[in-house]
């Protein structure tokens, strides 16, 4: 049996709707307990930090490119250049970086 | 105090960070595009699931379960399980906007939840204002369900190099959110540091490298944040 694509679909944006909905709409006030306040304070670092590094790795064509890429966006955010430049710079190394490798 | 003038100020800043968001939107949901065409998808539907699920992982693993014609349940386990790290981020957003905020912008904020949004919206100085997210979602999901549809439509036609290249925007823009905070406080700049040297001994050991990228990175964030949480609490006006 060929089963529905539209049935799937709707499962798919009923399951990922609930997950993000849920905690903003349960969560009605500010959390007074440290420990809990400081998880979530820390929770987007880890999450972003560990989606970035290896994955700069194996989304470019050398491991090599991802690196230099994830250097330069470092050492650039780290002298204050803001979001669109560090974007576009990691972008950048990695294009030079495919005819050079 | 949250006035049309200052919703309309929150809103054009959205929007104008919103852009390099959508870029590399348009470059990973162009790959999406193509996945979905492949699972056997019309452009219409792709472009549907993309406007309905906003979430990279997560379709792309929905596609495959479509392709393989899988039971319905199967659906719902796998999109929980690979989108599941985004009750943390509703979680932590959670705490950043007004108590007072209305139940419509509550709903409103967790349609457009994802990795790039997040990580936007949360590095705010003090509390979020919804039309921040708003603006956000408009120039960067837009991208996303306009890649989707290129992608099902007109698959292979920009070079190979150039998608690749695209899609490090989104990794650029993760490094400028956890680098400035890493500058000023050294418990983040450590656990920066420990996140990376975790998330790459998990990609390569046996057993933990099997997990799906989502289960990891689920397991990494609670572990780590956890860790620090209990290592180094935060003062009470951080946060």
């Amino acid at each position: 049996m060929q089963r529905n694509p539209y049935i799937y679909i709707l499962i798919m944006f009923a399951v990922s709707y609930l997950i993000r909905v849920l905690p903003l709409t349960l969560i009605r006030r500010q959390i007074k307990n440290r420990t809990i306040r400081s998880f979530l304070y820390y929770v987007p670092y880890v999450t972003l930090s560990v989606m970035t590094f290896p994955a700069i790795m194996n989304a470019t064509n050398s491991p090599v490119a991802g690196l230099l890429s994830l250097a330069a966006g470092i050492v650039l955010a780290w002298l204050g250049a803001g979001l669109f430049p560090v974007a576009i710079t990691c972008s950048a190394v990695v294009f030079i970086m495919s005819f050079v490798l | 105090m949250r006035t049309k003038e200052t919703n309309r100020t929150w809103f054009r800043r959205g929007l104008k960070n919103g852009i390099p968001i959508g870029l590399g939107y348009l470059a990973v949901s162009f790959a999406l595009g193509i996945a979905a065409k492949q699972a056997g998808l019309t452009a219409f539907q792709a472009t549907l699931a993309s406007m309905l699920c906003n979430a990279s992982a997560g379709e792309f693993a929905g596609f495959t379960v479509i392709a393989s014609n899988a039971p319905y349940m199967q659906m719902a386990v796998i999109t929980l399980i690979i989108n599941a790290r985004y009750l943390l981020m509703s979680a932590a957003l959670s705490q950043k906007i007004p108590e007072d905020l209305p139940f419509y912008h509550r709903l409103g904020m967790g349609y457009f939840v994802t990795d790039e949004i997040f990580g936007a919206a949360v590095s705010v100085e003090g509390q979020l204002n919804p039309f921040y997210q708003y603006g956000l979602a408009a120039s960067s999901l837009s991208q996303w369900a306009l890649g989707t549809c290129l992608g099902v439509l007109v698959g292979n036609v920009l070079p190979e190099r150039l998608v690749t290249a695209l899609s490090v925007l989104l990794y650029g823009m993760f490094i400028a959110i956890i680098i400035p905070p890493a500058r000023k406080s050294r418990a983040v700049f450590g656990l920066v540091a420990a996140s990376f040297a975790a998330s790459y001994a998990c990609s390569v050991l046996p057993v933990i490298s099997s997990l799906s990228e989502g289960n990891r990175i689920i397991l990494l964030t609670v572990a780590l944040s956890l860790a620090a949480a209990v290592l180094f609490p935060i003062a009470d006006e951080e946060a």
